[in-house]
């Protein structure tokens, strides 16, 4: 009884008594719920064009990470670096059209699930058969002094975090609203066969929406890389993407977004108030078991549509 | 036509419903018996038996466990190493709690109980599909894990949360965990108990209960209007699959390693048993004993392969060099070959069966 | 080749309605003011009719007329919004799979809905389950009522296999089989539930007209030596005025007409809604 309440309520009352120290975890978790918002989105992209659950979107942030880094270490200037890294990105979404997508292609969409699976053994063994597996610091230049609001101490870096998030989502909604690619991919997202008839071929679409959460991709993992150092268990980090989609609804961008806050804050809230009742480290499931409860009360996440099956 | 099947007739059903309907594949199936359960105790080594073996035939349980559910019902779980930790732990809490208990009965309590935590994680199965579900089977990985890592309870207290298995006996002093445990008492216990369970494995996938999973897995709203009740199948197919990486992972703790921690079950578990069962093929028993094979060897030969070659840091670049080629071959095999290495013995069957008439 | 099956079938249809006219007997199924809505589609609006046993019943209608979700709500796949069911003179207020599939009605799909990754037999098999009582213990041990059921229910399907003549598929995965041959087994599967009341959605779409005899013969067949009843979706007029005893016309989710192929036949509706679009 006692230890029930322990846990039920003790933490209710700590939050009650330390509001201040609360928003500042709370701030802290929506900001690294920015970072899973950002990998979400790239799962959100290439599902939505080529209906593919894109499980190696987190071995495609390490990757790119990884080479990124790498570059920075043959003494590559940054710029060069970038270059280097958007050039190995879409060369990847070339190849994985090519070698995976096409000879899979009117699968069930479970056997292309464990394609990517397959993708993200690879990406991981490869990227580390080149640059090696130490952890490697990533620093280009973002300010990790803590901001002082009022009585908040807010991390500049996660800001600086959310701002890129946010200009990366303006430039995609951008991208899919105003250019002809965009609108050719929103037509292939709504419906594969019109988007035939309007004389798109799929291959160059897919390619293109792979290149896209690629790039995305890359963001992450110098975001992740310079908070947490490149190494391989970003690639796991990133899983956790896996039931912010569940959250949000696999179709839907805001959802990615408001998923990716949603397991974020609630992550570290469980974390401090909870987790040192518990033997800490709740972190590690608290994501996935969130999304486990909530597929029960509503399958098709927050945004998503529910589909009544035809026979 | 070594390998064939005309003349042989079958006068009844019940020869026609026979596992092995042809006579080569029932003398096939005695000689591997044979070489397992009489020549691999007398030649083995004990670094045969103890390195190769034991991993190979648990992991094989474990494959067919996942088989059961994934390849059968169609139910993609990525929570293997979590229910195996589950057997593992439940096995040890038993054991210690409850001393005298015999060895088979620490296991067979440990895979029911597993089973019961495996129709718990289950449960967003009725609802959803799919990756929907694989993403909800890593919370049975995830939050398992924690629990025996984090929860001193499951350790008993131990302090570096590590379990080690108390020696038990099959009877008498044969010994089969602990200390006192020959390599061979080990083996040959394993080997029993795995060629068991996939022998009833091996029943249940040919009759009913594999069918109404079968029919889930390929349509399930079809098998609903038969009359298969998606939710006892499906939960069905949980319990079991998870009844059989119970005791995998009881087996692995106790008699392959004698200590772990829970670590030892993380998701890189899950991972290999997928593919094991990618490779060897989705929905056949004896298939999940080739992909065990493939994935216990393939990384000692790579660092045989790579210490030859002289290269230095070979273990960290076999391990990487290992995730390349399982990734690879998973594509490989999930675009050339879906039912895996075991369609393609049954492809060389088949042309046994013709031969030397090349059609 | 063509010309004797056609007369085969009229053959059997002759011999057949002779007989089958003394068997039809009480009401089996009373569907009573359906409604079904999908968001703003309106599937089936306040449809009502019966089936007696051991008639041939079709349902007719131009596409989108509803016809299939009429099978799907009576066997329990979707939740009419409104209506009842009366079954052997019991009303049920609710149909759901598994209680449909108790009371013996099976169905077939226009869709085909086999298994694919299953043998024929397997996949008969199947339509055995609700019948089998074995525990999954006795099943892992092939073992006790294990064993006597399969083999028992084994030389059932048996007899069905060699009725429908499909023999020689017994082993093959439906998946390779050629779509003639995958709708007889999926019509296979269902009548290994020995069912009461067989709903077939279209079972003669897609096929030549040689396979389209052999399908007519066979539900022929099944309706008089096992004396069931059924009802069939069928958009080929020739064979609904042919095999049918009464038919049911829906068009916009609404019944248009209920009465015998040739009472349909001859109502100006029909022919306005429907006939008229297929006659030349
Ligand atoms: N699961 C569903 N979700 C939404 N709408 C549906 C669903 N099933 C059927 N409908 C709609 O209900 C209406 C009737 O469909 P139904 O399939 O019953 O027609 P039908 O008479 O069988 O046509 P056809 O001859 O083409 O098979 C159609 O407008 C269809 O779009
Ligand atoms: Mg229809």
């Amino acid at each position: 009884m006692e230890t029930l309440e322990h846990i039920l309520l003790q933490p209710f009352r700590s939050i009650a008594e330390t509001p201040m120290f609360f928003l500042e975890v709370l701030i802290g978790g929506l900001m690294s719920g920015v970072m899973y918002a950002l990998v979400a989105l790239g799962f959100v992209l290439i599902f939505k064009a080529s209906g593919v659950f894109n499980f190696a979107q987190g071995a495609m942030v390490l990757f790119a990470a990884l080479f990124f880094v790498g570059f920075l270490e043959l003494g590559w200037p940054v710029w060069l670096a970038v270059a280097g890294s958007v050039v190995v990105m879409v060369a990847l979404a070339f190849a994985i059209e090519r070698v995976v997508l096409r000879p899979l292609v009117n699968q069930p969409p479970i056997i292309l699930f464990m394609a990517t699976i397959g993708i993200t053994f690879f990406l991981d063994g490869f990227g580390q058969t080149i640059w090696g597996s130490d952890v490697r610091r990533l620093d280009v230049g973002i300010p990790t002094t803590p901001l002082i609001v009022g009585d908040l101490y807010i991390n500049q870096f996660d800001l600086f975090a959310a701002v890129i998030c946010g200009l990366l989502v303006t430039v995609l909604a951008l991208f899919f609203q105003f250019t002809p690619t965009g609108r050719a991919l929103r037509a292939v997202a709504d419906d594969h066969q019109a988007a035939m008839s309007v004389g798109i071929p799929l291959n160059v679409i897919w390619t293109i929406v792979w290149s896209v959460a690629g790039l995305v991709g890359l963001v992450a993992g110098v975001m992740w890389g310079s908070k947490l150092g490149v190494q391989f268990n970003l690639s796991l980090i990133a899983l956790k993407a896996l039931p912010v989609l569940i959250l949000g609804g696999f179709t839907s961008v805001p959802g990615a977004i408001v998923g990716g806050l949603l397991v974020g804050a609630g992550e570290k809230v469980a974390e401090v108030f909870w987790g040192p009742l518990v033997g800490g480290a709740v972190e590690d499931w608290f994501a996935y078991v969130l999304a486990l409860l909530f597929l029960l009360v509503r399958p098709q996440g927050l945004f998503g549509e529910r589909i009544i099956e035809r026979v | 036509m070594i390998y064939r099947e005309t003349g042989q007739f079958k006068a009844s059903y019940a020869a026609d419903q026979a596992i092995f309907r042809l006579v080569e594949d029932r003398i096939g199936m005695g000689a591997i018996l044979f070489l397992a359960f009489v020549v691999m105790p007398l030649v083995g080594s004990q670094y045969w038996l103890e390195t190769i073996m034991l991993p190979f035939l648990i992991y094989s349980l474990a494959a067919i466990g996942l088989n059961l559910l994934t390849g059968y019902a169609g139910q993609l779980s990525l929570g293997t190493g979590g229910f195996m930790a589950c057997g593992a732990f439940s096995a040890y809490k038993l054991a210690t709690a409850f001393p005298d208990l015999h060895v088979l009965l620490v296991l067979v309590l440990a895979g029911s109980i597993t089973a019961a935590v495996g129709i718990l994680f289950g449960l967003p199965s009725l609802r959803i599909k799919g990756f929907y579900l694989a993403v909800a089977t890593l919370a049975a990985q995830f939050f398992l894990l924690w629990l025996f890592n984090r929860v001193p309870w499951f350790t008993n207290y131990s302090s570096s949360g590590v379990i080690s298995a108390p020696p038990l006996a099959i009877f008498g002093d044969i010994w089969v965990t602990g200390f006192e445990a020959t390599p061979v008492a080990k083996y040959l216990f394993t080997l029993s108990l795995v060629s068991i369970l996939a022998l009833a494995a091996k029943n249940m996938t040919r009759l009913k209960i594999g069918r109404a999973w079968m029919a889930i897995r390929d349509m399930d709203i079809a098998a609903e209007i038969i009359g298969i009740r998606p939710m006892t199948t499906k939960l069905s197919a949980f319990a079991i699959s998870s009844f059989y990486c119970g005791i995998a992972g009881a087996l692995w703790a106790f008699v392959y390693t004698g200590a772990v921690e829970a670590l030892a079950f993380e998701i890189n578990v899950s991972f290999r048993v997928l593919f094991m069962i990618i490779i060897g093929g989705l929905g056949t028993i004896c298939g999940s004993f080739m992909g065990a094979a493939f994935i216990v060897l393939l990384p000692i030969f790579l660092n045989n392969t790579l210490l030859a070659l002289g290269l230095a840091e070979a273990v960290a670049l076999a391990s990487h060099l290992e995730a390349m080629i399982m990734g690879a071959l998973i594509i490989f095999f999930l675009i050339v070959e879906p039912h895996g290495l075991a369609r393609l013995w049954q492809i060389l069957k088949e042309k046994l069966r013709r031969w030397p008439f090349p059609y | 080749m063509t010309t004797a099956a056609t007369d085969l079938r009229l053959d059997s249809r002759q011999a057949a309605t002779g007989r089958r006219q003394r068997r039809i007997g009480g009401v089996l199924l009373a569907v009573e003011n359906v409604s079904l809505r999908f968001g703003g589609v309106q599937a089936l609006s306040g449809v009502s009719f019966d089936v007696r046993q051991g008639e041939i019943r079709a349902i007719i209608g131009p596409n989108g007329a509803g016809k299939s979700s009429m099978l799907n709500v009576i066997n329990g796949f979707y939740q009419p919004q409104e209506g009842s069911f009366v079954w052997k003179g019991e009303r049920l207020a609710r149909m759901r799979p598994h209680l449909a599939a108790t009371l013996g009605i099976a169905r077939t799909f226009q869709n085909i809905a086999l298994f694919k990754g299953m043998t024929t037999l397997d996949n008969i098999m199947t339509g055995r389950i609700l019948k089998m009582r074995a525990s999954f213990l006795e099943q892992a041990l092939w073992w006790g009522r294990a064993r006597r059921e399969e083999l028992a229910h084994r030389a059932f399907v048996e007899r069905i296999i060699d009725f429908l003549e499909i023999q020689h598929i017994r082993h093959t995965p439906v998946g390779k089989l050629p779509y003639g041959l995958q709708k007889r087994v999926e019509l296979a599967r269902a009548l290994a539930m020995e069912p009461e009341l067989l709903l077939l959605d279209e079972p003669m779409a897609g096929m030549n007209l040689e396979e389209k005899e052999d399908m007519c013969r066979f539900i022929l067949d099944v309706n008089e030596e096992f004396g069931t009843t059924v009802v069939l979706i069928e958009h080929d007029m020739g064979v609904v005025m042919d095999i049918s005893d009464r038919v049911v016309v829906l068009d916009y989710g609404k019944l248009l007409a209920d009465g015998t192929p040739d009472e349909v036949r001859n109502d100006p509706r029909v022919i306005e809604a429907y006939l008229g679009l297929v006659h030349d």
